[in-house]
């Protein structure tokens, strides 16, 4: 099976095949080898040709976990990493739609004004007007997929730039937050709202934790033995169970673990299980639906999306409108964070954070190449950072200028992978 | 001879200031190869485009199958049977081949991708056309200039179409990989399909085609059955020169300059 998996050798990785079809067994692809030695191999083929996926990030996880561990004890114990698990949800709910809207090599900076006009939305339908609170939750999520829609029109019929729409939107819609607060300015939001209880429930039962380490990895080995199976059957190449096994038990151990220090703490965050819940859905939909296909086409290509009969409009809308919605859901979830919708709600460096978020995970700025788990790695980076340092107590000031420089350097490497992946091909 | 698949009558289609279209006529018949040639900007590309939908035709009826039809998006044409493989490829580079290959009509299996049949389905097709690349599931990015021909052809014919229209298909290819298009060009002949073959190279066009269609400055400028004309007249046809034993010297010299 894995004998059909032919790739490029190392050292063929930068030079161009020859022109016409290569014949079919060409002496300069490699067979991939079984076992750990293959893997290496692939591995490193991968590297030098720029296909870097999500290593730079898991470094960058490693190196500022090991430096704040080593400078305080604190930022590596039970309750901190726990508190990082729900700190970073609403970061990561916006960077979700960033990166749908990455995918299709566009921008929207006007995700940090419509999470806050989304939240005080329902803060002022729910807690001055005694709206039911599902309904007002509803008509928050409801505006940001309009607010979305609104800038995908300009953007996808009117034929404006996306960076400008949403650079207008960015101000205008915070204008519209500022108007829908009124004189008020701030209004808080009870504990026992359930947009408070959304961030701060925690399942205490330790059980709840592994429970859910367990269902993750059994249903994705489920799934995977499942596809190996079926490709067997159809004769495809199809991955070697070792293979499985491996992904599976590196899978288990990070759960596990994480399940275990979460137990450490008070249990699992009902924000933390939502977020991953939704990941593990926005996943299947961009690499398993024909919606997601036609996202990463329009991202790759726009004129071969049009005339393969995709509609580009629809795509661009659709995308804006997701941006727009899991902005407003993330608002929700920084405003139960902090159990109030203000002036300030969406503000300050959010806007920075989540598309730094975005890139940081391995997202490509130029579009067609990412996925939403980008969203998970790139808010636990810049989390991680933010933690760390208020810890240390370390200024604002400071604070801003290590994000940003977080942010170049994420774009720097997406920039130079971008150039030796086309170098060997692959961009 | 069956009646014609497509037809096209009095097409034009304006660029601003450029009329890149004007009156122009084609019928395409079941098991045919029509060549559409013409000299640079003829107008060649864009009456594909026009019955593929991209850019629709100003003004004009398009005929299939003896019913007047419109088709304003690659879809309608889609729908009809009408398959085209693009002069620029237009393939996504950031997708694997299964997935440029499927592009537009992916199968499905309970509401998601059916990623095994896809891929399944993909090799069949590639081997019955004796396509080699090295895996169908790398990034066509990756891909020589031919081996991505070869790919746009194949996904041309995923849909099982009635009318393929090929624009230049052997420009970017070596000899032997010229060779095979002509031979999967007189295999869908075979197979009862139309074929609309643009191309500049008169001896590929003189090895398949059954008629030749020759565009000038945008208007029709004479049909020829491949039977009973010679290049020399199709090329006196090209450049607009009348046949007379002088212009058919000078398109044989430009035709050895070539
Ligand atoms: N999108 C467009 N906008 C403006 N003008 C166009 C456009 N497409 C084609 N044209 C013009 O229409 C005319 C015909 O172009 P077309 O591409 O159909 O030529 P062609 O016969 O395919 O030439 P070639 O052999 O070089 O491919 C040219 O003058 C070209 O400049
Ligand atoms: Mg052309």
């Amino acid at each position: 099976m894995s004998r059909d998996r032919r790739v490029q050798g190392p050292d063929d990785a930068t030079q161009e095949p020859a022109p016409g079809a290569l014949p079919a067994v060409d002496s300069r692809l490699l067979v991939r080898e079984e076992g750990l030695k293959g893997y290496v191999g692939e591995f490193r083929r991968k590297l030098r040709s720029g296909e870097l996926g999500s290593l730079p990030v898991v470094l960058a996880v490693i190196i500022i976990w090991t430096v704040f561990g080593s400078l305080d004890s604190t930022f590596l114990s039970a309750q901190n990493l726990s508190d990082l698990s729900q700190q970073i949800v609403g970061t990561g709910m916006i960077a979700v739609g960033i990166v749908f809207v990455l995918l299709l090599g566009e921008i929207d900076l006007s995700v940090g004004s419509v999470s806050g006009l989304c939240a005080a939305i329902f803060a002022v339908l729910n807690v001055l007007n005694g709206m039911n609170e599902w309904l007002a939750l509803l008509i928050a999520v409801t505006s940001g997929a309009v607010v979305g829609l609104i800038q995908g029109f300009f953007f996808a019929k009117v034929g404006v730039p996306a960076f400008v729409v949403t650079l207008a939107g960015n101000l205008a819609w915070n204008g519209l937050m500022l108007q829908v607060l009124g004189t008020s300015g701030t209004v808080n939001i009870p504990a026992e709202s359930i947009v408070a209880k959304l961030y701060s429930t925690v399942f205490h039962s330790p059980a709840a934790a592994y429970v859910t380490a367990a269902v993750g990895v059994g249903l994705f080995l489920a799934a995977s033995l499942l596809d190996a199976r079926r490709r067997r059957s159809a004769r495809v190449p199809s991955r070697p169970v070792a293979e499985i096994a491996l992904r599976t038990a590196v899978l288990a151990a990070i759960a596990f673990v994480t399940a275990y220090i979460l137990n450490q703490y008070q249990g699992l965050p009902l924000a933390l299980l939502i977020f991953l819940i939704l990941l593990v859905l926005l996943d299947l939909v961009l690499r398993r639906t024909t919606y997601g296909r036609r996202i990463f086409a329009v991202g790759g290509n726009i004129e071969g999306a049009r005339r393969a009969g995709i509609s580009v409009p629809f795509v661009r809308m659709s995308v804006f409108s997701i941006s727009g919605t899991m902005a407003a859901v993330g608002g929700i979830f920084l405003a139960g964070q902090i159990q109030s919708a203000s002036q300030t709600s969406g503000g300050g460096n959010l806007l920075m954070n989540v598309i730094a978020a975005a890139v940081i995970g391995g997202t490509s700025l130029f579009g067609g190449r990412g996925s939403v788990w980008s969203a998970l790695l790139g808010a636990l980076v810049i989390g991680s950072i933010q933690s760390g340092m208020n810890i240390m107590g370390v200024s604002n000031a400071v604070q801003f200028m290590i994000t940003g420089s977080v942010l170049l350097a994420a774009v720097v490497v997406d920039s130079l992978s971008r150039r030796s992946q086309k170098a060997a091909g692959r961009a | 001879m069956p009646e014609p698949v497509l037809t096209l009558r009095g097409i034009s289609k304006r660029f601003g200031a450029v009329q890149a279209l004007k009156g122009f006529d084609l019928e395409v018949h079941p098991g045919e190869v029509v060549a559409l040639v013409g000299d640079n900007g003829a107008g060649k590309s864009t009456a594909v485009k026009a019955i593929a939908g991209v850019n629709p035709p100003d003004e004009g009826v398009i005929e299939w199958q003896g019913r007047p039809v419109s088709i304003s998006r690659p879809h309608d044409a889609q729908n009809l049977g009408i398959a085209t493989v693009y002069q620029d490829l237009a393939l996504c580079d950031n997708l694997d081949v299964v997935a440029n290959l499927f592009l537009g009509r992916e199968l499905r299996r309970f509401g998601v991708l059916d990623e095994v049949r896809m891929d399944q389905r993909a090799r069949e097709l590639l081997d019955t056309l004796s396509i080699r690349i090295p895996s169908v599931r790398i990034p066509v990015a990756s891909l020589s200039g031919g081996q991505r021909q070869t790919v746009a052809i194949a996904r041309s014919l995923i849909g099982a179409p009635k009318v393929v229209i090929l624009d230049e298909p052997t420009a970017a290819l070596g000899v032997e990989q010229t060779a095979e298009v002509l031979d999967l060009v007189e295999r869908l002949r075979d197979q009862g399909l139309g074929t609309i073959l643009i191309s500049h190279n008169m001896v590929d066009v003189m090895a398949v085609a059954d008629r030749i269609a020759v565009m000038r400055l945008g208007r029709n400028n004479g049909f020829f059955d491949k039977r009973s004309t010679t290049t020399e007249e199709i090329i006196s046809a090209i450049t607009g020169a009348t046949d007379s034993a002088v212009t058919r010297r000078q398109a044989r010299k430009r035709e050895e300059e070539r």
